[in-house]
């Protein structure tokens, strides 16, 4: 039940995800935070295998500093965004990787963008995505409501419609939310969506 | 899970006087979900060849990219472009490769040859060429665009003729299969120009 969605605005894109780490009928932890910073302008919202999607974007991750040390400067979005793509493709047909990926990033020449990733390897560049049974719910939300060019504020009024549409439509709806930004400042943490909080006992 | 109908394609070629058109839908979806409407499946390999693959849009990807390598190879080699006839017997012999593992595609290829003589084919998933002197159709709308192109084609149009012909022709076979659509992309290639339009067809 991962929800994972963004959407592209006015030199930003914004990518939210639910934090819940679940194993069968156990909820581990209510604020794992899936959205990994890949560089100081680009994010990956990874859905999918727990042990594949952490292993697969610090992968990713590592990789993109590589080039940014081999080479001085750091990768486009787009250059990331394909070479993430290659390395799912290649490992498609051996050892495939169950990771469903939104990739956001700024560039000052291309400014903001949002790449969907499939677990096969199928990418396209898209203004909002969204995987998962969440995605049924706030795909149709964005549809109804994005328009080219958004505010920070108005692109947030929209997650967080998303964010409500999901909480009470989605049978076993994943209680909390992170929502990350990266604009030409960089990207960063905006805001979580919080209604259950971990409870910390006093030690005995 | 039927595999050539995961994303949904619709692709047509059409043999014209001294020209050729070749046509796609633009969905790309993740079975019953749309994710995009913008899905470009026609490649451009250089000015007078161009390939439109349907099915795994993973693979139609992975298979362009190394269709585009192989082009620039040769034409690094013979200095000159590649004739379409050869180009058809080289995707041929890289979908066979993979015989026992195939990229699940299939190919339409059309070009203009010598003497500006126009050249389609299509082939399934493990390279069988089946060349036409009419239309060739692929994708899953492939049944309903065989019937259309048989009640539309006439032989020896010309650019524009032919343009309204192919267009007929789609749309009006994707609006009978819901996992192709939301539009067309249709190229008229001539001797001396490359007419390059979007069609607005049923967006559902």
């Amino acid at each position: 039940m991962e929800c994972v969605f963004g959407l592209v605005g006015n030199g930003f894109a914004i990518v939210a995800a639910d934090t819940s780490a679940v194993h069968s009928i156990l909820v581990h932890k209510n604020n794992e935070d899936k959205i990994m910073l890949l560089d100081s302008h680009k994010l990956i919202a990874a859905s999918g295998e727990p042990g594949d999607r952490v292993q697969f974007t610090e992968y990713v991750q590592k990789n993109v500093s590589l080039y940014q040390f081999r080479n001085g400067i750091p990768l486009t979005t787009a250059a990331a965004a394909n070479f993430t793509r290659g390395e799912l493709a290649t490992a498609l047909r051996k050892n495939p990787y169950s990771v469903n990926i939104l990739m956001a990033g700024y560039d000052k020449e291309a400014g903001a963008s949002l790449y969907y990733i499939d677990y096969i390897a199928t990418l396209h560049k898209v203004d909002k995505g969204a995987f998962g049974y969440g995605s049924y719910f706030s795909l149709s939300t964005m549809d109804r409501h994005f328009r080219s060019d958004m505010s920070v504020e108005e692109a947030i009024e929209l997650v967080d419609k998303c964010i409500t549409e999901i909480r009470s439509r989605l049978v076993i709806a994943p209680p909390n939310f992170v929502i990350k930004i990266v604009d030409k400042d960089g990207a960063r943490t905006h805001a979580w969506r919080q209604s259950v909080q971990d409870v910390t006992t006093a030690s005995v | 899970l039927q595999i050539f109908e995961y994303n949904g394609s619709a692709v047509v070629a059409m043999v014209g006087k001294n020209c050729f058109a070749i046509a796609s839908d633009r969905r790309l979806g993740v079975q019953l979900q749309t994710i995009a409407t913008d899905f470009q499946r026609i490649s451009k390999i250089h000015d007078r060849v161009f390939i439109a693959l349907s099915g795994l849009a993973t693979d139609v990807q992975t298979l362009y990219q190394r269709l585009v390598f192989r082009h620039k190879l040769y034409q690094l080699r013979e200095e000159r472009d590649m004739k379409p006839e050869t180009f058809a017997s080289l995707v041929s012999a890289i979908l066979y490769e993979k015989r026992f593992g195939p990229y699940l595609c299939q190919p339409v290829i059309a070009g203009l040859g010598e003497d500006d003589k126009p050249f389609i084919c299509t082939m399934d998933s493990i390279g069988a060429k089946e060349l036409a002197k009419d239309f060739v159709v692929s994708g899953t709308a492939s049944e309903s665009l065989y019937g259309a192109c048989e009640a539309m084609y006439k032989p020896d149009m010309e650019a524009e003729e032919l343009f309204e012909t192919i267009s007929q022709a789609l749309l009006s076979s994707v609006d009978r299969d819901c996992l192709s659509g939301w539009g067309g992309h249709v190229y008229v290639v001539t001797p001396t120009e490359i007419k390059e339009r979007i069609l607005k067809g049923r967006m559902d």
